[in-house]
């Protein structure tokens, strides 16, 4: 029976129903968790013996770039990026190549290895939502969504500036349904539209050209839309003045900005896998690639992390969630709707530099980017991507990421968990590094270790949870989706300190399981399984909505494309799957 | 030492990649064994025997082992690509990609090579006793990170691009280049005995350009420093008087590349 199987016997890590290593079976019925099979059922069932291995929910990454106009971009700047780094076709695969910006399918192939079954696209630019899709569509093995970039769009911040609120709603709740997107994303606010200007904003209360709005404006009036919505996830924010010496401090005080603010997700269209732990989200912000937003000192001569400035105040209030962005050393293409940010890395390295203005919406920018052991910056940001995922004491607060491919591509994220397990791991990097690794920051005096069952919360559990997904992802709870990765770790016998088998078990997955059905054994892709897109399709106000619908239209004049070419139809996502959200506003 | 030798035979209507040709990958096979490797040929592989007539066993190591390439291969790519030591010789021509990221050993072509000899090479010798085509010793397209070792001498002429993004090693080129010789190089050493046409050194941020005869349009961006006579780096002599420039000061890293430019042919400058 298809979706139909037996999982025996493994040390099962199931955080959000606290299950945390213990021997069990795990049963799976036409793709969904079910306490038991039948006699019958199981006679006709895949049997799995993962005896001696640990078995994780499916996992689940929240932040990565793997879809769209400037993944592309980075793609096509990039034939360096390419030709060492490829794959064959087989008679079920594509072929596929890139190291950092892998092709579509190489991507899908590549996270299921690695135990993935579900990835976020962290940033979809409205204009370029279409082309997002496409390459959503043909990402096989992964169940997928995206976040729209809201942060700096002409209409959101002329309702604020006007303080016509339900418009705002109205406006987002259809730019949603439009363009097939998750949830908020925001970059920079008030920044990247005076990049358009050949300027950044500096401080959160700094006025942006022409719309005369502060980053606090938009931080304030973006998480109570997100509330007065009820999204499953909180703002997704990326702060202003990113990668500078010294942003630590501006990133700590935009996560001051949501603290009154209520997290109050509605009860979408799903039913609810069982979980022990509450499966919903009280916060109202989600911090993403922490590492990259916690530069210490002043300059690039007294560089330090500030790390420790923004773990301190997440670790003692609860309207925080964050990301890590860790930097696993190496090739990495760095991309985001941050476009003067990227510019100051242009200004830096003298590498190849793309940029795009994303008219009345947001912009971009892409630049190549190594990262080594020997240079003092890099090393430390190493140590501070550790430091944000190790010093915050509730793992529940933080997921892992390498902001993919920001700080490295997704497929270092073994070598991410050996770190984050293993002392003796961080130590003999430590030792490899720039001596500014251990001056700097604080890791090389840091001995927490991981355990399975934290890993499995920064990498599974918490993602899905803080992106509402946890009624059928990030969980082995009866009811939820039967995605399953199964790692050659016994947890009964492992030995942090033997770190190079942690990364090889989490490189290549014993097995993967997507709805019930193995997909990937030992690296291998043996089935390519039905995947599933997912929006946020919100309702509102019908009136409003008109109203705002009349105002779209007027100001489309300043768009290069026409507005009924706008929206992006459902035949572009494989399986649409709207959550769907009465907003009764 | 043991000596393979391969003689085309085939059809080489579509190139046809032979990245497998390498000492390395003979080493302990017999001609049998040799004739049955893959090679790509568009989008299907054949075995070597398809194109040539292999005679001779390999060697016991990759040291031990010559191939000889008997005749013109000019369709056949990336032959002793990789290849960490032993010796092939090619008499003819080769295609593109010769000797590409070879890391030890010797590759001696008696004829002309196309594009992209020694590309992003790390040691060895590769010597090319007629012409070369483009980018010999540069970086891979998109990438500024080339030659890192060993050395490339080309008796005749070479294309353009010669050593782009180049950071260590030689290249000799006993003829002329054309255009970008030596651009974007941080480190290394490109000795030309003849002329270049234009945009030599360009946004060099470090590394030793020598041009022995005359350079169309020089480069902007460079500041003369002195006069030199009779060059010498190691084994490699320029004799003759040269004015000494510092650049490429159009870009941040200022003046850390060296440009020794013959003041016999030069005058002007």
């Amino acid at each position: 029976m298809a979706g139909t199987i037996a999982i025996k016997n493994g040390h099962v890590f199931d955080p959000l129903n606290e299950i945390k290593g213990d021997r069990m079976d795990i049963y799976i019925r036409n793709g969904k968790v079910v306490t038991e099979l039948s006699a019958a059922e199981l006679k006709d069932a895949k049997e799995i013996d993962a005896s001696g291995k640990t078995v994780m929910p499916g996992g689940v990454d929240s932040h990565s770039h793997v879809a769209g106009a400037k993944v592309n971009v980075g793609r096509m700047m990039r034939p360096e990026d390419h030709y060492k780094f490829y794959q064959k076709k087989t008679p079920l695969t594509h072929s596929g190549c890139g190291y950092s910006v892998p092709s579509v399918y190489l991507g899908g192939y590549e996270y299921s290895k690695m135990g993935y079954t579900t990835v976020f696209e962290a940033a979809v630019p409205p204009m370029e939502a279409r082309h997002t899709h496409e390459e959503m569509r043909s990402t096989p093995m992964i169940d997928m969504g995206g976040y729209l970039v809201l942060g700096n769009n002409w209409f959101l911040m002329r309702y604020l500036k006007e303080g016509d609120i339900e418009k705002a709603a109205a406006y987002i709740a259809w730019m949603m349904r439009t363009h097939k997107t998750y949830g908020i994303k925001c970059v920079n606010p008030a920044g990247v539209e005076n990049w358009g200007w050949g300027e950044n904003v500096n401080s959160l209360d700094q006025a942006n050209i022409h719309f005369e709005v502060t980053p606090e404006d938009i931080i304030k009036g973006l998480t109570e839309l997100n509330e007065m919505l009820g999204f499953s996830m909180p703002l997704h924010l990326h702060a202003n003045n990113l990668g500078h010496p010294g942003c630590w401090e501006i990133t700590r005080d935009s996560l001051k900005i949501p603290k009154s603010i209520k997290a109050k997700p509605k009860d979408p269209n799903v039913e609810w896998a069982e979980t022990k732990v509450n499966p919903k989200r009280h916060e109202s912000v989600y911090l993403t690639h922490c590492q990259f937003n916690a530069f210490g000192g002043t300059s690039w001569r007294d560089f330090e992390s500030g790390v420790k400035g923004i773990t301190d105040y997440v670790n003692s209030h609860e309207h925080v969630v964050m990301d890590s962005g860790c930097v696993p050393f190496g090739d990495a293409t760095v991309m985001t709707g941050d476009g003067p940010a990227i510019h100051d890395l242009y200004v830096l390295t003298g590498n190849k530099w793309s940029n795009t203005d994303v008219e009345c919406e947001c912009g971009s920018g892409v630049l190549p980017f190594t990262y080594l052991k020997s240079n003092p910056v890099h090393s430390v940001q190493w140590a501070m991507g550790l430091e944000v995922l190790l010093y915050v004491k509730d793992a529940w607060k933080s997921i892992m990421t390498t902001d993919s491919p920001n700080g490295g591509p997704f497929i270092k994220y073994p070598q991410v968990i050996a770190w984050l397990m293993s002392n003796k791991a961080r130590q003999d990097t430590l030792n490899e590094c720039h001596k500014w690794a251990n001056d700097r920051a604080g890791l090389a005096s840091e001995t927490r270790e991981m355990t399975l069952n934290e890993i499995a919360i920064v990498t599974r559990a918490n993602a899905a949870r803080t992106i509402g997904l946890s009624h059928s992802k990030g969980s082995l709870g009866i009811g939820a989706d039967g995605d399953v990765a199964i790692y050659d770790i016994n947890p009964a016998k492992l030995e942090v300190s033997d770190y190079e088998s942690i990364i090889r078990a989490f490189e290549n997955a014993a097995y993967t399981v997507k709805g019930g059905e193995v997909v990937c054994q030992k690296g291998e892709i043996v089935a390519i399984p039905e995947k599933k897109t997912y929006y946020t399709d919100i309702t509102v106000n019908a009136e409003e909505e008109k109203k705002m619908i009349d105002d779209v239209k007027n100001w489309f004049k300043y768009y290069t494309i026409g507005f009924s070419n706008y929206p992006t139809p459902e035949k572009y996502l494989a399986n649409p799957t709207p959550i769907k959200i009465d907003a009764e506003v | 030492m043991a000596e393979v030798i391969l003689k085309p035979t085939g059809n080489f209507d579509l190139t046809v990649e032979a990245e497998v040709v390498t000492p390395d990958n003979f080493a302990g096979k017999s001609a049998q064994d040799i004739g049955k490797l893959l090679v790509w040929q568009g989008p299907k592989q054949f075995p070597i025997s398809d194109f040539f007539e292999v005679r001779g066993n390999g060697g016991s190591s990759a040291q031990d082992t010559t191939i000889v390439i008997d005749g013109d291969v000019i369709r056949v790519k990336r032959i002793g690509e990789g290849m960490t030591a032993g010796k092939i010789r090619v008499k003819g021509s080769t295609g593109m990609h010769t000797g590409t990221a070879m890391i030890g050993g010797e590759i001696l072509v008696e004829g002309n090579t196309d594009s992209w000899p020694g590309m992003e090479m790390k040691g060895g010798l590769l010597h090319i006793t007629g012409n070369a085509l483009d980018h010999v010793g540069s970086a891979y397209r998109g990438s500024w990170r080339g030659m890192t070792g060993g050395r490339i001498v080309i008796d005749g002429n070479a294309g353009n691009q010669v050593g782009g993004g180049m950071s260590g090693g030689e290249i000799i080129v006993g003829g002329n280049v054309d255009n970008f010789c030596g651009t974007r190089i941080n480190g290394g050493l490109i000795a030309v005995k003849g002329n270049a046409i234009r945009t030599v050194g360009a946004e060099m941020t470090g590394g030793t350009l020598v041009i022995g005869g005359t350079i169309d349009k020089f480069t902007p961006g460079f500041m003369q420093t002195a006069v030199e006579s009779d060059l010498k780096f190691n084994d490699i002599e320029c004799p003759g008087k040269y004015k000494k420039f510092a650049g490429d000061y159009a870009i941040p890293q200022k003046g850390k590349g060296v440009l020794y430019v013959s003041a016999q042919n030069n005058e002007d400058l």
